[in-house]
């Protein structure tokens, strides 16, 4: 509107670029591709090192499940899956997340809000019964707690097709499971939900191996392991360590 | 306020129906997304209201809150400002009104099932990206039927000069159009679950350049693109520099791109992607404040006007918050302050100055400055605007100073060493249950917030009935006479 003065090149933005909506429209695109080309592309032109590290290993079936109830459910709302390299988190979470944990997560779930504390290290700080406890009643376990209750998981039972279905869809976009995997859900949820029942059974609590909370479960414990094991055994590598 | 009908000529030309449909979702939507939120407040505050059942929990209503403000209520109302306005710049009706019910009744419906899905725990987890797969492969289609009308339009345009508001609105087609897809590739796995191509720290990455640009690119230019057209009018002056249009423009568009990074400072993300993330974040502190001031210079010489008009209150406000979210933002993604404020309730009240301060301001703005024009009637109660704009304007101080003191309690308390060097807060419970104090601070703002916000619903729901029945009001009667 109030251009007499016009420069130069504003005379050429006008006449030109302010006139023509078919080039105005190519040159904003350009502009707003660069960035995004600029920072993602070599994410994928990287093939090894430490974001492809072979000491992790993709969720077994039962922990996909989980993991989708985690999902469900909302956790990531307000629970991050990552420790950061500072001090302070150091000493409350303990080590911090490297990019190879991640390495099967998909979607991810690092979260942005620490309502409740973060859980990339949970796995194998409780026991599965107080797990159990915490989704049953969360004030039973956390006095002062603010976390909703999740009865219903204690109730609802998973559907093997659905987690077969997960698990094909998995592989379909790079999870390394094998057919034989993919033929043996069943089995293999199984075998790892009756640990689960086992352990909750000699802590007093009955329950069935296809209850939602023992995929839950079986998921809040791996997590954080592999990484935990690979940086005790000094499998990380050397510029991580570095860092 | 008394206001002349500008609009009586026009509709003969001009698709204004499909503006009064948008506006009406924009106020519908606007109050159910902030009615949410309060509820959200509140189930933080008091956690019996999540009200032991699996589709009131927190963590599926607060998506369904973010979805509902940002796509329903923002979305609805750069939509009506879109077509009213484009219409207005070009000099010609939009391309096909086929297309355009289209889009009206296709977003409505995504919306729809937003609000059934969420609940029922079909969420994707990619913040701002949660629908279900299918759901994202309508938004698809609703975005093409958008842009083909709003291209179409373009190109059938009685105006061969293309105003800086029109710029900001392709950047907004464009932009929205490449994240959306991108974000959203994945494979299904049943008809309501499925895994992203990407996995672990570049979906992280893909997801918030997605995710900091839906801030962009929604929840920005296409509200600058608002601002620069009905600021102007509203305040009868022309904008302030047209250098500084340009200058701005390409700035942000091309800088803000880069930002997402910031999202992930002190993860696992490469160093080199964290630092370019903090760079451009704070570089577009210049392009952010170009916009602000222009925004602001065009009410020179109308500054007196301010007084008495609620919708360049609204206005003034809303161009406020934003150079102050937008000054916030760029120190935020410093990493040293990142790392006090990231997971904190600093970064919602960060985006809350930028949600209820920049966009819930600009759209109050413009609603009130749509009304009487859409309808040809006076506001049946002008004082309530403005008692709209003191509500709104006082709930956002509580909102973002209690967030604020919240926010940097939290950070320093989970970092707090003491002379052992220990934790001094080893038990995070000590840290959650001392929010509650500012936790119901929040939820008195919010809930000042929206009882604006309903204020204004119930003096539009007025202005229309009183427009149906004929009688006119003495100054509507006299501007058309």
């Amino acid at each position: 509107m109030a251009h007499t003065q016009a420069s130069s090149h504003q005379k050429f933005h006008r006449r030109v670029l302010e006139s023509k909506a078919g080039l105005f429209t190519i040159v904003t695109t350009l502009a707003i591709s660069v960035g995004g080309i600029v920072e993602i592309v070599p994410m994928f032109t990287v093939t090894a090192g430490p974001e492809r590290p072979d000491w992790v290993s993709p969720y077994t079936p039962l922990e996909v499940a989980g993991r989708d109830i985690y999902i469900r459910e909302g956790c990531y709302v307000c629970h991050s899956q990552w420790v950061r390299p500072m001090r302070a988190e150091l000493l409350r979470y303990g080590e911090w997340s490297r990019a190879g944990e991640y390495r099967y997560d998909r979607p991810f779930l690092l979260g942005s809000r620490r309502i409740g504390p973060d859980l990339h290290r949970v796995g194998g700080k409780y026991p599965d019964a107080w797990h159990y406890e915490h989704m049953r009643d969360p004030r039973s376990t956390t006095a002062g707690s603010i976390m909703p209750p999740y009865p219903w998981l204690l109730e609802r039972t998973m559907s093997v097709e659905d987690v077969t279905a997960s698990v094909r869809a998995l592989r379909a976009v790079g999870s390394p499971y094998s057919d034989q995997d993919v033929a043996n859900v069943q089995a293999i949820i199984r075998m790892q939900a009756d640990g689960v029942v086992q352990r909750l059974a000699q802590a007093g609590i009955q329950t069935e191996p296809d209850r939602e909370i023992v995929a839950l479960i079986a998921y809040l414990q791996r997590l954080g392991r592999d990484g935990r094991r690979a940086i005790e055994q000094g499998l990380t590598s050397p510029t991580e360590a570095a860092r | 306020m008394q206001y002349t009908n500008p609009t009586r000529l026009d509709e003969s030309v001009y698709d204004d129906d499909v503006v009064r449909m948008f506006f009406g979702a924009t106020v519908l939507w606007g109050v159910v997304g902030m009615l949410v939120g309060v509820v959200i407040a509140l189930q933080l505050a008091w956690w019996p209201a999540n009200l032991g059942l699996p589709w009131t929990t927190f963590g599926r209503l607060r998506p369904l809150h973010t979805n509902a403000v940002i796509f329903a209520f923002a979305g609805n109302i750069c939509f009506a400002g879109i077509y009213y306005s484009m219409q207005r710049l070009l000099k010609t009706r939009m391309w096909n009104d086929m297309l355009s019910r289209l889009h009206f009744w296709g977003w409505q419906l995504i919306i729809v099932l937003a609000a059934v899905s969420l609940p029922l725990g079909m969420t994707q987890s990619k913040e701002y990206a949660e629908l279900a797969w299918p759901i994202d492969v309508l938004i698809t289609v609703i975005w093409v039927v958008f842009a083909v009308n709003f291209f179409g339009t373009l190109a059938t345009r009685k105006v061969k000069h293309i105003y800086v508001a029109i710029w900001f609105y392709i950047s907004f087609v464009i932009t929205i159009a490449v994240l959306h897809i991108v974000n959203s590739l994945a494979i299904p796995a049943t008809l309501f679950r499925s895994y992203p191509l990407y996995s672990g720290m570049t979906d992280a990455l893909v997801q918030w350049w997605y995710g900091h640009n839906a801030v962009g690119f929604f929840l920005t230019t296409p509200f600058l693109g608002l601002m620069y057209y009905f600021l102007p009018r509203a305040a009868e002056r022309p904008v302030y520099s047209y250098r500084l249009s340009i200058v701005h423009f390409w700035a942000l568009v091309f800088l803000y791109i880069w930002t997402g990074p910031h999202h992930l400072l002190y993860s696992a993300l490469p160093d080199w992607a964290q630092t370019l993330g903090m760079i451009f974040s704070i570089m577009l502190l210049a392009p952010s404040w170009g916009g602000m001031l222009n925004g602001l210079l065009t009410l020179r010489g109308a500054w007196n006007r301010v007084r008495t008009d609620p919708v360049l209150k609204f206005f003034v406000v809303a161009v406020s918050f934003y150079g102050m979210a937008t000054f916030e933002g760029p120190m935020m993604a410093i990493r040293s302050v990142n790392g006090l404020a990231h997971f904190t309730n600093w970064v919602i009240g960060h985006v809350h100055s930028g949600a209820l301060g920049w966009v819930g301001m600009m759209t109050f703005g413009t609603l009130y400055w749509l009304a009487p024009r859409l309808w040809r009637r006076d506001l049946a109660y002008p004082n309530m605007a403005t008692t709209h704009f003191w509500l709104a304007t006082i709930g956002i101080v509580l909102y973002t100073v209690s967030m604020w003191a919240a926010g940097l309690m939290e950070g320093l308390m989970w970092r707090a060493v003491n002379d052992q060097g220990l934790l001094a807060s080893p038990a995070f419970m000590d840290i959650v249950n001392r929010l509650d104090p500012f936790y119901w601070m929040r939820l008195l703002g919010g809930a000042l917030y929206l009882s604006g916000a309903l204020m204004m619903s119930w003096n539009f729901i007025r202005t229309i009935v009183a427009s149906r029945s004929g009688i006119r009001a003495p100054s509507a009667a006299a501007a058309v006479s």
